[in-house]
């Protein structure tokens, strides 16, 4: 399982309430459900996933989290997870909003534009990145609103979201963020992950 | 209408009061089975049918030798498969398969009931069926699943008992008739009603049948199952074994023979006060409305898992209204799943060969 996945399950505590938006294939949703007795619940846009999600015996609802998040009533989760899809989305913020109105909390993972293998590629071969996590051309990438650590630590600060918890992941390597070391972070991680809250 | 040894009957002696007032006792319910129930008795399935459906789900129906209603989805290794489960399907009440209609002899008169059937709901349908659950010893079904009114069903039944089953599907239905859903049934029923051999529903003693009303109603209601694209591919403007146009009102083009065909075929097996009495309960069915408009209030009871499915093309119920169950689940924080499914077949599609439809009954 993903690194990022594991990162996020030692976020969540046993037993709780979760809903992952964008789920994908049930992956991580699967482990929750097993390991940590998480009453699990996805939300997912590709009907195939949809399918493996059900396959593997999970909750799923087909929709969009941009108009289907709406449906749920204030705080029915304890975490909701949303999984580097937060650059997909047409109003991110909208998004980050109805996340943190459906669940107590919610863990957003980011992939970080500010990697120095992202700032490397532009500043050396001129063209936009392409790395392991912004694996697509920039005329089919669903990337619509990059961001970096450092963009998305603002944008919570001036939101008065408080963030509970920022981890920084590069490959196997996973460490705190906080306010001495997010310039730092900013440049040497592939990933960011934050545990917010309104 | 075949009322013989084919078809297996349990006689229900617990009085039914049904929601217009009235009290039935000792009447039919004409069902059928596939596979075996297990020791446990927890690996049965329920299933209802639609408006035209009958308990005929799988394997051949022994009444028209043509193959049950859902064979594509109930059968041996397939969506729900017989080999593991225990499908129980029976006859609506209403209907004329075999269970208690209007079809059936009045037991204080002695004569056909015809119109004077008592107007029976869904309401009424699931509470008779349960019967069955006593007759074969089950205390909690693994799972109860049907398609359109068959769905309807369903939502009704685990409104009704909420600890009676583990897991509910109910597809491509609605939790209450739309206005246009009640104009088309009423375009049915007048068709029936403006038929000359109707008499009133009294049809059986003067020893005629709307034939004629009951095709129409039937072309009408299955352009209703169909998508507009779906029509125009298998169809389009083909014409029907002619090189030309006849400047008659003949069936000129396939469609209209293929209509007519349908007509034809439905009325050599389904009674026509039969038709007026099922469409009716389903204009009748609201759901929300005995919980004041509240449909999340309706299911609160149940822990029972749901997944619910629609089509694309379905018109007839569309995505929206079976999302709205959905959305009045998720507000209860039900354990609810929901697929719309790609088919182009309209709302038929529950009924046909959509694979990832079935893939995704048998998964769950």
């Amino acid at each position: 399982m993903k690194n990022e996945f594991k990162v996020i399950a030692d976020l969540i505590e046993k037993d709780k309430r979760v809903l992952d938006v964008g789920c994908s294939d049930g992956t991580l949703m699967k482990f929750l459900k097993d390991n940590k007795n998480i009453n699990i619940r996805g939300l997912e846009i590709s009907k195939d996933k949809v399918q493996k999600c059900i396959a593997k015996g999970l909750t799923v609802i087909e929709g969009n989290a941009e108009k289907d998040l709406k449906q749920f009533p204030d705080k029915a989760f304890d975490y909701v997870i949303l999984s580097q899809t937060l650059q997909a989305f047409l109003n991110p913020e909208l998004v980050i909003n109805e996340l943190l109105r459906v669940g107590k909390k919610a863990i957003v993972t980011i992939p970080n534009f500010g990697y120095w293998k992202v700032r490397l590629h532009l500043l050396t071969k001129g063209t936009m990145p392409i790395t392991k996590t912004l694996p697509d051309e920039w005329y089919n990438t669903p990337n619509l609103h990059m961001c970096t650590i450092k963009d998305f630590v603002n944008f919570t600060n001036s939101r008065n979201f408080k963030i509970f918890k920022s981890l920084a992941l590069n490959n196997q390597n996973v460490s705190l963020i906080n306010n001495t070391n997010l310039g730092i972070k900013n440049f040497f991680a592939d990933l960011g992950i934050f545990l917010i809250e309104k | 209408m075949n009322t013989d040894k084919n078809i297996k009957t349990l006689i229900v002696k617990k009085p039914l009061q049904l929601d217009c007032g009235k009290t039935i006792n000792n009447y039919p319910i004409a069902y059928e089975t596939y596979g075996s129930l297990n020791e446990k008795k927890d690996n049965a399935i329920l299933v209802f049918h639609a408006l035209t459906g009958d308990q005929f789900v799988a394997g051949t129906n022994p009444i028209t030798n043509k193959d049950g209603w859902w064979s594509y989805a109930v059968g041996p290794d397939k969506a729900i498969d017989t080999n593991k489960y225990f499908v129980i399907c029976s006859n609506v009440i209403g209907g004329c398969m075999g269970s208690y209609g209007p079809s059936h002899k009045d037991p204080d008169t002695q004569k056909v009931f015809g119109t004077n059937f008592p107007v029976i709901t869904i309401n009424d349908m699931v509470n008779a069926q349960e019967n069955l659950l006593d007759h074969f010893g089950i205390d909690k079904l693994f799972s109860v699943a049907g398609g359109s009114m068959g769905g309807m069903q369903v939502l009704q039944f685990v409104s009704n008992f909420p600890e009676k089953t583990k897991t509910a599907i109910p597809i491509a239905c609605t939790s209450s008739h739309s206005a246009q859903n009640i104009a088309l049934n009423e375009l049915g029923r007048q068709a029936i009603a403006a038929d000359s051999n109707w008499h009133e529903g009294n049809y059986e003693s003067k020893d005629t049948n709307p034939n004629k009303g009951l095709a129409v109603a039937r072309m009408a209601a299955h352009i209703t199952y169909l998508s507009k694209k779906g029509l125009q591919e298998k169809f389009g403007r083909k014409l029907q074994e002619r090189e030309d146009l006849k400047f008659s009102f003949d069936a000129d083009f396939q469609i209209e023979s293929y209509l007519r065909y349908q007509g034809s075929v439905f009325v050599d097996r389904f009674d026509a006060n039969s038709y007026l009495y099922i469409t009716r309960a389903m204009d009748y069915f609201d759901l929300a409305k005995k919980f004041k408009g509240n449909l999340s209030d309706a299911f609160k009871k149940t822990k029972a898992k749901f997944f619910i499915i629609s089509f694309t093309s379905d018109w007839l119920y569309p995505t929206q209204e079976n999302k709205d169950i959905v959305i009045a689940l998720n507000a209860i924080g039900a354990d609810v799943g929901f697929v719309e499914i790609e088919s182009d077949k309209g709302h038929d599609s529950f009924l046909l060969d959509v694979p990832d439809f079935l893939i995704a009954i048998k998964n769950f």
